[in-house]
């Protein structure tokens, strides 16, 4: 049931991954990332973690999903030309690394998934309790915490940069008029 | 607990079809006598003019990206309060240097304006 | 194996029953809003549809399907469509986790109100799913509602409607932000993301006498979440002519109707569950035990089950009556009002809310004691907060026209 289960949503995840890439239209490529993303903590899901099932879908469906679309909606940038490619380059290049990363993936997969067990155990569910994880990330993971949290005020002083910038250009637009 | 995800899985396709009943019923009995008028997009009775997509506010986006930060360090901030009780005082100090660390970056973008619409 | 295909059964029957009790509810609540509305407004209401206005709900369903459906040409027909039905599944996912009573089919009535950490022997078929991280689905699920409402607006190529999904997004990320900050103090208080067992450890005393800012916050926040009235700028219809639902009609109208209510019922369950103590009251177990002693265990647990239902439904409905006397009391805010207040004053008494909390959990470990010193302070913190909001200057209009006192000619003294 539970390979049922893992295959469906897998195959899921790698449509939406692929209708992502391929779709012309940028809205229908959030959406189709959106699909993605809800399949993957489907998967987390499988792998007994349902603490990161539930943090899936609030920061990357719900937070970070949402920023894409704003973006692309503020921007207009769903009606861009997709045909004038100016970085003629980039092509081969995204193709080149991906075949690597694809060589390495398989390399990683046949060499080590004999040894660990793919099938969650009730350990992995006992240290996936939200209780566990909290008393974890503060004991024995404080400082990467720590630094998580340095990290996100660096992103809050890039919002201020970015604010002043549009603040300015919008006094001087004032002034203009 | 493990054992009750099943039912959210039934719950969930439940929901997923239940809104398309409606819909497909909807289309199934209504009339449908289109015309350029009704099929044109609303403009208070006017012709629509020039584009649809216009500059919006870049302040919409700011609070975007100040919401994915908070949301994440708040999201940080739940493993904690379940474990809380049990965990010594150790902890509780990690977590006000953590949460004193996101009302800094509140207070910041605060003074600094970010929250202003402009 | 009979076993097995009693389960599955039994949780279809509960999967079909919930989804159908949600949608009359809904169907039920229009009608209650309007007659209320109506009251408030010194009006009558619709009562002319069966005794009351019973079967108001019922002809309103009947003229939506038979409207006509125009799908305007400028459309992105996939997402348009995709849109309403996006705006219902998350309301309807949010029931998964709510306990609505506690029927346990296993037998004994006890089991609802035992140690759910000692006490795994509990089948209650009035809650679909109680999962370990139960509030963390709610806040997640919630998270995923921003989606209906903003790609309905993308979607119908309209300004009107564009411009209320942008805004409807911008509000509903700024008050999760509060809305889940507020809920955390509730779970620190409980020690649980388990919807079962928060409510277990509310059996001594509800959440919103020590959480009462929190739940202040949350009832803020949720009717901001629920786009209603006053914060209902996504359709303010003088400026926007209804927003992002602009180019929807017929069913397609009715299913953003339909989730916005279905939310609303579900984010009073959910201040139900967390603050207002469930499904349980005072007495139930006293029932509980007379059932017993009179029909055995399985009419006790019935009579608990049943009566803990009902219990659940009455402080459900008494928030509903609170959200639709806010839509009759309040106008609408003005944006950047809306903004500010979820930022600079949900966010941060929420977050002080969380500090209070721990400190006051952490240097009085008495429940009572730490219990009314939070209620004590919650009331504090309001009052402060009231009167630092009253004495604050009102935001200066950005607009550049200004009010000037027309000059009126004086009348030549006779």
């Amino acid at each position: 049931m539970e390979f049922v289960m893992f295959f469906a949503t897998a195959a899921i995840a790698l449509i939406g991954a692929l209708a992502m890439v391929l779709s012309p239209n940028a809205v229908h490529s959030a959406l189709f990332l959106l699909l993605n993303f809800a399949a993957i903590s489907v998967l987390f899901l499988l792998l007994r973690s349902p603490f990161l099932f539930a943090i899936q879908l609030t920061v990357y469906a719900g937070a970070i999903m949402v920023l894409f679309l704003f973006v692309v909606m503020l921007l207009g940038a769903e009606r861009a030309d997709a045909t004038q490619d100016r970085l003629a380059w980039q092509r081969p290049l995204a193709l080149g690394l991906a075949l690597v990363l694809l060589i390495e993936a398989v390399f990683i997969s046949v060499t080590t998934i004999p040894q660990t067990p793919a099938v969650a155990s009730p350990e992995a569910e006992a240290f996936a309790a939200p209780a566990n994880l909290g008393s974890v990330l503060l004991t024995t993971y404080v400082l990467p915490l720590q630094i998580t949290g340095i990290i996100l005020l660096v992103a809050i002083v890039g919002v201020v940069v970015l604010n002043q910038r549009a603040r300015l250009r919008h006094s001087l637009e004032l002034e203009q008029k | 607990m493990l054992i009750n995800y099943p039912f959210i899985a039934v719950f969930f396709i439940a929901s997923v079809i239940f809104p398309f009943i409606p819909l497909i019923m909807g289309y199934l009995v209504a009339p449908k006598r289109p015309t350029e008028g009704k099929k044109s997009t609303y403009e208070c009775g006017l012709e629509a003019i020039g584009d649809i997509w216009v500059q919006f506010r870049v302040q919409y986006y700011l609070y975007a990206i100040a919401f994915v930060v908070f949301d994440v360090e708040v999201v940080f901030l739940y493993p904690w309060a379940v474990s809380f009780g049990q965990i010594g005082v150790f902890a509780l100090i990690a977590m006000s240097i953590f949460l004193l660390i996101l009302v800094a970056s509140l207070i910041y973008d605060w003074r600094k304006g970010a929250l202003e619409w402009i | 194996m009979d076993d097995i295909v009693v389960q599955v059964l039994i949780m279809l029957v509960q999967v079909v029953v919930l989804v159908l009790a949600i949608s009359t509810g809904f169907a039920y609540l229009t009608l209650f809003e309007r007659r209320l509305l109506a009251r408030m407004q010194n009006r009558v209401g619709p009562n002319r549809a069966g005794p009351g206005g019973f079967l108001q709900p019922a002809a309103d369903a009947v003229k939506l399907f038979f409207k006509e459906d125009v799908i305007p040409t400028l459309v992105d027909r996939g997402v348009y469509l995709l849109a309403p039905a996006l705006a219902v599944i998350p309301a309807l996912l949010i029931w998964a986790v709510i306990p609505f009573g506690c029927l346990n089919i296993a037998g004994d009535y006890q089991a609802c109100f035992a140690d759910p950490a000692t006490n795994p022997n509990l089948h209650n078929i009035f809650q679909l799913a109680d999962i370990d991280i139960g509030v963390l689905y709610l806040l997640a699920i919630t998270s995923i509602g921003v989606y209906g409402i903003t790609l309905a607006g993308w979607a119908s190529n309209s300004k009107y409607a564009m411009l209320g999904g942008i805004r409807a997004s911008a509000q509903l990320i700024s008050y999760e932000l509060a809305l889940s900050s507020a809920v955390l103090a509730a779970v620190m208080m409980a020690g649980t993301l388990s919807t079962h067992e928060v409510i277990y450890q509310q059996m001594t005393m509800w959440f919103v006498i020590p959480q009462l800012l929190g739940f202040v916050l949350f009832l803020i926040s949720g009717t901001a979440e629920l786009v209603r009235a006053p914060f209902d700028l996504v359709e303010a219809e003088q400026e926007l002519t209804s927003g992002y639902n602009a180019e929807y009609g017929s069913m397609k109208f009715a299913l953003f109707f339909m989730s916005e209510y279905i939310k609303m019922i579900a984010i009073s369950a959910i201040a139900v569950t967390l603050y207002l103590g469930g499904w349980n009251a005072p007495g139930l177990e006293l029932l509980g035990s007379l059932m017993t002693g009179m029909a055995g265990p399985l009419v006790g647990s019935i009579a608990v089950g049943l009566a803990s239902f009902l219990v659940f439904l009455v402080k459900v409905v008494l928030i509903l009556f609170l959200f639709v006397w806010m839509r009759a009391s309040w106008p609408r805010v003005r944006y950047d009002k809306l903004m500010y207040m979820g930022w600079k004053w949900l966010l941060p008494l929420a977050l002080l809310n969380v500090a209070m909390t721990a400190v006051f959990v952490v240097v009085l470990p008495d429940a009572l004691i730490h219990s009314v010193a939070l209620f004590v302070a919650s009331l504090v913190v309001m009052a402060v907060a009231y009167v630092v909001s009253s004495r604050v200057k009102p935001a200066p209009s950005r607009s550049r026209i200004k009010m000037v006192q027309p000059e009126v000619p004086r009348r030549p003294s006779s």
